[in-house]
Parts: structure tokens; sequence; C-alpha cells
């Protein structure tokens, strides 16, 4: 063994280093001193590697022994992953507790999903059949919203041999025998940092339905899209993440906690298994998988944690599921990327990041896609990053880099926050490129008209933004009463229509359909209104009608299952209005 | 046995440098005997036979030769049991009250170890601490980590003083008792806390980890690492409400970077080390409550602003850890009003979940919703009567000033030893929004509204 082994020259932190390395690879996975923590070989230079450890190094001494493991950093790809939590190397956190307690230790060593669970398998092929990467030959019931279409790995074809009955078998059984002398069983290992392969990328097509009407209807985010959210501390990154992952229409959430807070896993872990999927009426937790890497774990992991998620996502996707990446934060992830860069002494880029920071995310957004798949199904993976910049100051590089990979920008403001304007989503700095092409979709299935509502009201707040510059000045009162209708109908759109209720029971989710009336009514509202002005109908007259507060309060009074509401509410307005306009005509 | 080592090969600022190791561990805890004094350090590097040794205690007249050098084989620990209640400690956890060593204990590595997130239990339970503005706005929960924002000068002591004198475990909810770390605070802070638990006749439940201004920087460093040790012995082991005072996190990171840069390493933003935020995290994810035990660590950290910037790199990367801040702001004390709490940037990200029926009262969301909300508006109007002067103010901004001067002189201004419960806390808050006329209160469930709106 003594030939074999590396041995520890260096210790800094995460960083290790090792001589006696010349027959180990890249990337390749190691273990290192007495409690076998694990490591990934990061560089080789000749003699000396360069190894950054996933576990805390305390107690690691020079000439420990450095052993490989003879793969890369992979991820165990099988039943047992959905509704699961793992760190950042997909050990199940489940396993460390029962191996540790209440707290990490390091030396756990690797774990990955049960191989020893049973699972009822239905296998889909006969002795004969000629079998290739992506195929499916079996399923298993993983949840009861998510069935897990077991498939050939990929670079692997044949004709089946041999092949079991339907039955339960636990992950090691060999379910198939192909003549190609393969074996399949019910999982399958991938490397992290390579992407999984697909047939072709398809063009972007329909959009993941959130429920949140700033996103929805303002700023969409489409399925196999990219979409970032930065903000400063406390402005809601989380939230809205956390809101994604409960109410979008994705058929799996991958949530990776990068860095951040315990409690924040902890409150998913609660959550949940008691919030209630309205589209299966099943709890949340049957479609989600956890990755928590919190910002006190060790910082290696947390650069892993991000390539785990996306390998995950990519593998359910390729059984043709619409598979949605939370990935809170991915600055975390990019200081994780500096601090082992500053270990390793290499030139710092901008801020101290290194020079590949704007490569890397590069790399990790382009794992986003609508594809077909390589079993010929559609699916996708849609990449919703946070991103915590520095001082909240966007000018920094994480920021700016993502800026240049992602579609939607939805920016988070620290003023809105404070005044408790949540979501505290920027209408005039945020941006989704994806409006053109989702327009047919929402034109055949929400309304002709919506995109067209979209674009009125966005006007009605930019003109506002620039009428509170002169108010800022002399006061609103100067204004004509044409303007002030614009900003009492922007305080409608902005207390209304963009404020929404996370804690509310109907609020935290909003059907499209119902989003698209409330946009009508404000819309009807503000043509009646600019009518009205016109003959003389003072602004202080309709911005203190009860009606008036009635649509700020429509949200909440008119539930999502609406019925007639809407048509009432309009005849109302449609009533209001004629009588009012008659009243100062007839002066 | 350990071997000793008789001579460095360097010393720069706080490290030292020892050459020919064998058998030393990374992380490991250093013995240094100079002229009869014993200092402690630590193995921060291992390269080859070299191995770098952070010193806690002042290195000034170390000499490569005449000294002597033992590895420990341990991490940094300290004994802890029941009996550290009442007791004082320095920055590395040696008792300075005289009353001899903790005799009796298990020994505890001061490092920690991550909580796993699937042994949290997610706090839920209120604090009352009597004071309006953190009660109805940013409602401190048991097991939190609710940072204080300050600046020099500002009565960021009296708060967390107030705090202590004031929060209420809830009758038959387990014991309480609070850590008390102190980090390149003044002697004169020092007593004034220590007065302070006297007065509140908790001097007997309180364990300090004191490292003052004039102590070693380095020391700093391991201070807070012991005080969230006992906390967490005390409350994992002991089932005891411990809540974590820690005093000044900036004189804190201010060691760090002074290390960092001893280092050589590539400095973040300011100078502050890269490691910053991970280094942070580590002392503040210590908070929490566990499954298993009944206790729960809160914590109360004090930062001072540099300069009263919120954007400075300590409070921000502090402000993405925590679950909350509370902000004071020097504009608000200067008129004389005590606690001087900015609400709009404070916030409590635990309330949510502890607030409301069944918590504190039905109303308490919306009110403190259309608080922040108005009181946001107050000051858009303040700068425009800057600009265009009170009296040319319409007649619905003007009375936002008036409530914007009663929710700062009725509601937020409240005396040192004034403690209001949640109800009285509501209450006035009804009684400021009252001011406004109804329909402005749009945050505010018009039931709510109905039932206590003074209209
Ligand atoms: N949509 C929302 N509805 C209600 N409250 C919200 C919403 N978004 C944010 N908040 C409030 O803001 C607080 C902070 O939000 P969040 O934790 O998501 O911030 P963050 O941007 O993730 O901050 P950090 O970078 O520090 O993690 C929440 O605890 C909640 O009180
Ligand atoms: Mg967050």
């Amino acid at each position: 063994m003594e030939g074999s082994a590396g041995r520890v020259v260096y210790v800094n932190g995460p960083v290790v280093k090792a001589r006696n390395m010349k027959n180990f690879k890249m990337r390749e996975m190691v273990t290192v001193g007495e409690k076998k923590l694990i490591g990934e070989v990061i560089s080789i230079d000749g003699e000396l590697g360069t190894i950054q450890v996933y576990e805390e190094t305390t107690g690691i001494k020079i000439d420990d022994e450095v052993v490989s493991t003879q793969k890369p950093l992979s991820v165990t790809l099988g039943p047992g992953i959905v509704g699961n939590i793992f760190d950042g190397i997909q050990r199940p956190l489940n396993i460390i507790f029962d191996k540790s307690g209440n707290f990490i230790k390091e030396g756990i060593g690797l774990a990955t999903i049960d191989k020893k669970k049973k699972w009822y398998v239905e296998l889909k092929v006969k002795v004969g059949d000629e079998l290739k990467e992506g195929d499916i030959f079996g399923t298993v019931d993983e949840t009861p919203l998510i069935k897990h279409y077991l498939m050939v790995p990929p670079n692997i074809k044949g004709k089946v041999e041999e092949v079991r009955q339907n039955g339960e078998y636990d992950l090691e059984t060999i379910l198939v025998k192909l003549d190609s002398g393969a074996e399949l069983k019910m999982y399958q290992e991938w490397p992290v940092r390579i992407p999984r392969p697909v047939k072709e990328r398809l063009p972007i097509q329909k959009p993941l339905i959130t429920g949140q009407r700033v996103i929805d209807t303002f700023f969409p985010i489409a399925k196999g899209g990219t979409a970032a959210i930065p903000g400063g501390f406390g402005t809601g990154k989380t939230m809205t993440q956390h809101q994604l992952a409960k109410w979008s229409d994705a058929d799996i959430i991958v949530y990776i906690g990068c860095g951040e807070r315990g409690n924040e896993m902890t409150e998913v872990l609660e959550d949940f298994p008691k919030l209630i999927d309205p589209t299966s009426n099943l709890p949340l937790m049957n479609r989600t998988i956890l990755i928590a890497n919190t910002s006190n774990m060790p910082v290696a992991a947390r650069e892993a944690s991000i390539y785990t998620g996306i390998t995950i996502a990519e593998y359910f996707r390729d059984m043709g599921y619409n598979v949605a990446v939370m990935a809170d934060s991915t600055s975390r992830w990019a200081e994780a990327l500096r601090e082992i860069s500053g270990r390793l002494e290499e030139m710092p880029a901008e801020e101290g990041y290194p020079a590949y920071l704007p490569s890397r995310l590069a790399e990790f957004y382009e794992r986003a896609g609508y594809v077909k798949t390589l079993n010929n199904k559609e699916a996708s993976v849609t990449i919703i990053g946070a991103v915590s910049p520095a001082g909240g100051d966007f000018s920094e590089p994480v920021t700016q880099n993502t800026k240049r990979f992602v579609s939607a920008f939805l920016g988070l403001d620290r003023k809105l926050a404070y005044s408790r304007h949540y979501p505290a989503i920027n209408w005039l700095s945020s941006y989704s490129g994806y409006i053109t092409q989702l327009e047919d979709w929402y034109k055949q299935n929400v309304a002709e008209d919506m995109i067209f509502l979209r674009g009125e009201m966005i006007k009605v707040l930019q003109e506002e933004s620039k009428l509170l510059e002169t108010v800022k000045l002399v006061g609103e009162d100067v204004l004509p009463d044409q303007q002030r209708l614009i900003l009492e109908i922007a305080r409608l759109l902005k207390v209304g229509y963009l404020q929404q209720n996370a804690y509310h029971k109907d609020d935290t989710f909003v059907p499209l359909v119902k989003q698209y009336m409330m946009l009508k009514v404000i819309d009807n509202f503000y043509k009646l209104a600019k009518e009205a002005v016109k003959v003389g109908v003072p602004i202080s007259v309709i911005k203190t009608s009860e009606l008036f507060y009635r649509i700020i309060k429509m949200k909440y009074e008119i539930p999502n299952d609406y019925g007639d509401k809407f048509d009432l509410l309009m005849e109302d307005i449609n009533e209001y209005f004629s009588n009012l306009i008659r009243e100062y005509e007839g002066d | 046995m350990h071997k000793e080592y008789l001579s460095l090969k360097k010393i720069e600022g706080p490290l030292i440098v020892i050459e020919g190791v064998e058998g030393v561990s990374y992380n490991e805890m250093v013995e240094i005997k100079v002229q009869g004094e014993t200092k402690h350090g630590k193995v921060v590097q291992l390269n080859n036979d070299l191995a770098i040794v952070q010193v806690f205690e002042n290195t000034s007249g170390m000499s490569v030769n005449n000294i002597s050098v033992k590895f420990t084989g341990k991490p940094l620990e300290i004994k802890l049991s029941r009996e550290i209640l009442g007791r004082m400690f320095n920055g590395i956890g040696q008792p300075i009250d005289g009353g001899g060593p903790v005799f009796s204990g298990i020994k505890f590595d001061v490092n920690g170890s991550p909580i796993n997130p699937v042994a949290r239990r997610y706090p839920r339970n209120y604090i009352q601490t009597g004071i309006s503005a953190i009660d109805t706005l940013t409602t401190l929960i048991r097991g939190q980590k609710l940072p204080i924002f300050s600046g020099n000068g500002l009565p960021h002591n009296q708060i967390a003083a107030q705090i202590v004198k004031q929060a209420k475990v809830a009758e038959g909810e387990g014991e309480f008792a609070v850590v008390f770390a102190a980090m390149g605070i003044k002697h004169d802070d020092a007593h004034y806390f220590i007065k302070t638990f006297q007065e509140a006749g908790v001097l007997d439940k309180v364990v300090m980890f004191m490292n003052l201004a004039d102590d070693p920087v380095v020391e700093r460093i391991v201070t807070p690492r012991c005080a969230l040790t006992a906390a967490e012995y005390l409350a994992f082991y002991e089932n005891m409400h411990i809540l974590v005072i820690m005093t000044d996190i900036t004189s804190y990171c201010e060691a760090l970077r002074e290390i960092s840069a001893a280092r050589e390493e590539v400095p973040g933003r300011k100078g502050y080390p890269g490691y910053l935020y991970s280094d942070l995290a580590s002392l503040y994810e210590r908070a929490g409550m566990v499954e298993g035990s009944k206790g729960s660590i809160t914590q109360i950290p004090i930062l001072t602003m540099p300069n009263d910037d919120i954007t400075h790199p300590i409070p921000d990367l502090t402000g993405y850890i925590t679950e909350g801040q509370i902000v004071l702001s020097r504009e608000i004390y200067q008129r004389n009003i005590y606690p001087p709490i900015n609400i709009l940037p404070s916030l409590s990200r635990l309330m949510k979940d502890g607030i409301g029926e069944g918590y504190t009262r039905e109303d308490h969301p919306d009110v403190a919703n259309q608080l922040f909300s108005s009181y946001s508006r107050v000051q858009e109007v303040k700068a425009l009567s800057q600009v265009i002067g009170e009296d040319e103010l319409s007649e619905i901004d003007k009375k936002y000033l008036e409530f914007g001067e009663a929710f700062e002189y009725r509601f937020l201004r409240q005396e040192f030893n004034e403690n209001r419960d949640i109800d009285r806390s509501l209450e006035i808050a009804w009684e400021i929004l009252s001011i406004l006329p109804k329909n402005e209160l749009d945050r505010i469930n018009p039931k709510f509204l109905d039932a206590y709106y003074r209209g």
C-alpha cells in the first residue's frame, strides 16, 4: 500500500498538499489521514498533488496517508433521493445524524442513499430487447408523486440477456444483464462536474409558473431557463426561493442551501411535509430534494454542493421531469472558490475572486435547459440562483458576471424591503429576457391581451417613477389630475398587485387566470378613471372611493377560485364611473 | 510523550514558526514557555517540517532561543460543568475571579462542530423584552441570533442590559442563564455589564469570558468560541435557556484581520480576510435549539459599525448570517430618543412564526407591517417638507408627520426601566396609527381595523 499512497506535506485550512501523487488523477476522490477525511484532487504538479478536503482538517498530520478511491467525485443516482436531505457531497444528513448525533463530526466517511432499502420494481424490458443509453428499463414508485424511471446509464448499450421478475429488490440487485456484459441496477453513478448528456437542446417554450404575480406577470421565468435573484441581506432572496420551491409548477425541486443558515433548512424540513401541493394534493416534500451545506459547514463541500445539486437535477430531467434548482446562495459558492483559490496562492482577479469565476458561473448556468432527453422526452432544468452582493451593491463581480449568463434578473431592493413592500423585487431594474419567447404561450393559455396589459402596467410604473422625481421637489398637489391619477394607479398596482403576502393563505399562490383578472380590473379602473378626470372629477374623489380600497384588497377578498366575483367587481366599477361621469358632466 | 522544541525559526507579529517538527497536527494547541510564563497558541499551517503557530498572547519579549514549545496533540479545550455559573474567565477560558479552576466537568473542544440541520428544532417561541420597538417590530425569538448594529457612543450596552433585565422566559419553561463574551471592550463597559447583572439579580447565573481592550488581541479570536462552548454545554447538556451577549464583534474581526495580514493572505474587502463570512458563521450558527434537549441558545451579538456604515464588511456579513438585526441610529439618538432604534433597516426574520394568534395577538403581524410601511412614508414626507416647507404639505402628509412624531416619542421612546408588555406596546401602536385616516392603513385586515382602530 505504501507505494500507492500519497503523503501529506502541507495543511492550510481545507487545502492539503501531498507528495507521491503522480499516479493520482485530477478530480479524483481521495481519503486523507487516519480519520479518512474525504477530499478531491484539484491539481497535480509532478510529485505534488493538491487536495481540497470536504471535512474539517483539524488533526491532520504531516506524512498522513492520502489514499485513492479510483473514482471522481460522484453522486449515486437511484431511488431514495426524493424527499431526502444531503450534505454537499450527497451524504444523507440523517445517516450523519445516526453516526454522530446533533453535531456533524469529521471522519464519517462516504455515505449515500440507502442501498439496502428494498423498492418494488416494475421491469419494462424483456429478453432480446435492444437497449441503449437513456432507455427506461424499469420503474419504481419513489414517492406518491414521483415515479422513478430506471434508465440505462450513458455510454452503455446491448441486448437484454437476463431480466428479473417484477418485485422488491434492493439497490445492489442486478436487474438486467446485457450481452455487452453490462449489468443494470437500480442506481448509477455520475461525476458531478460533468453535465449529463441529452439528445438535443430545444428552444424555450413554457413559463415556470410560480404563482407570484410580480414574476409570472412582469418578469417570467421559463422552464429550462435561468434566473438570478440578487439582493442585500434581508431583502427576501430566501423567501422568494422558498415560495418558488413551494408553489412553482416544476415536477421536482432541488433546493441547494449553499453556505446559508441551518434554520432555513430546518424550516423547509418542518414545513414542507405539511404543505400541500395545489395540483396533486400531496405534501410538497414528495417532490423536494434538499442539499444543505450551511455557512458553518466545511467550505470545500460548499463548493461541491452546487454540482451535486445540479447533477441530481439533470438525472431527474433525464426521466422526463421539469426540474427547478434553487441555489441559495451562489455568492457563497463563489466565495468558497475564492477561499480555496486564495489558499492555493493563485493570482486573484477582481476583489480576490479567481480569474475563472466567470467561466465557472457560465458552466453552471449552462447546465439549465429545455431539452429532448436521450429517451426522447421533453424535459427541463431551470436554475434560479440567489446572489448576495457585498454591501448590497450590484456592481460587484458575482452579480455582474451572473448577469451575463442569466436571462431573468429579479433585483431585490433594500428600500422596498425597508418599507416592507414584499416581494421587494424592483420593477424598474428587473427584467426577463423570456417575454418574446413566451408571448404565444401566454396568449394561448391565459388571455390574448395578457402581455399587452403587462406592457400598459409597466408604462404606468415607469411614468410614476418619473413623476415622483417632480413630486420630491414640489409635492404632489401641484401636479395636474391626469398625472396624479397615474400616481394613484401606480399605488393600486404596488399595494394591490405587486405586493404579495407570502403568509396569506390565498395570496401566497395566485393562479395565472386570477392574476389576469386582477390586471383587467386595474386596467378597467384606470381607463374609466381617466375618462372621469377628463370631465372634471377631482382625483381626491376617486382615490378615497370605497371602490379604490376594494381593488387594493381584492387579492385578499376574492379567493383563488373566484367564481363571478371579478365580474361583479367589474360591474361595480362600470356603474360607479358611469354615475360619477354623469354627475360631473351634468354640472 | 510530546516532544519539546527549544528554538524558533521565526517570530512575526502574532505568528511563530517552528522548524523540524514531527507528528504535529493541524489546529492543535501549543504551549510556549517563555521566562517562566506560559503562553498558548494553535497550529495554523503545516508545511513539511515547519509549523506556523498563532500565539494568543503577546509575542513581545519572545526570542528565537530561550523558549520551550510543546505540542499538546489536542485542540483548545475547556472544562465545563454547572459550576461555571457565576464565574469569570479570561479570553481563553482560564478562571480570573480567584475562584480556582473548574474541578469537575467534561472537556469540550472550543471550536465546536456544526449543528446538523436535521437535528435542529425551528425556533418559534418569542421572548418578551419589554421594549416596544423590539417586541412589536423585531420580535426576539428563543434560539435566534439577533445582533445590535450600533455605532461608537450609542447606547447598545444599555439596550442589551435592558433586555437581560426584562427578558422573561415564560414561567415553568426552564432555567435561564447568561453567557457574556467581552472582546476588546473598555473596562468601563465591562463594569457596566457586571453592575447590570448584579442589579438584575442574575450574577450567579452569568458566565463571563473577558478579553478587554488592553488584553492580547489574538486571544479575542478564541473568546467567543469559549463562550459559545459554555453556552452549548449549559443549553444542550443542562437544558437551560441561554442568552449569549457577545461584544464587540468589530474588535473580534479586527483581530482576525491582524492575523490574516501577518499570514500574508490575499485580503478581501477593506483588508478583512476572504473567509470572514465563514468565520463569523462558525460563531453565529452556534445559536439555536436541537433535538433531545429542552435548552436554547439565543445570541445578541453587538457590533459597532465603523463610520456608522451598514455596508461595511462587518455588519454586512453579519446581516447575511444572522436572523435579522436591530439597527441603532445616531440621528434618532441625537434627538434624545432612547432606545434609538431605526426600525426600517431592522428586521427579525424569525418573528413570523412566533407572533400573531396563539403567540402574541392576532393583529400583531398586520400592525407591525403597517407601522413599517407608514413610518417609511414618514421619511418621504420629511424629505419633501425639507424642500417645500412644512406649510406647503398636503393635509395627509401633515398627518404623516404627526404620526412620525408620535411614533418616535410615544412608541419608540421609553425609559431604561420601563417594561412594557406586548399588549401595552400594541395598544400604543393603535393609538398612534389612529392618527392616520383609516383608509391609509392598507396593510391591516379590515377585521382588525374595525376592532382596534380608534376613529
Ligand atoms: N414575499 C414576502 N412576504 C413576506 N415577507 C417577506 C417576503 N420576502 C421577504 N420577507 C421578509 O423579509 C425577511 C428576510 O427575507 P429573506 O430571509 O428571504 O432575505 P434574504 O434576502 O434571503 O437575506 P439573506 O441574504 O441574509 O439570506 C423574511 O424573514 C420576511 O420577514
Ligand atoms: Mg437568505
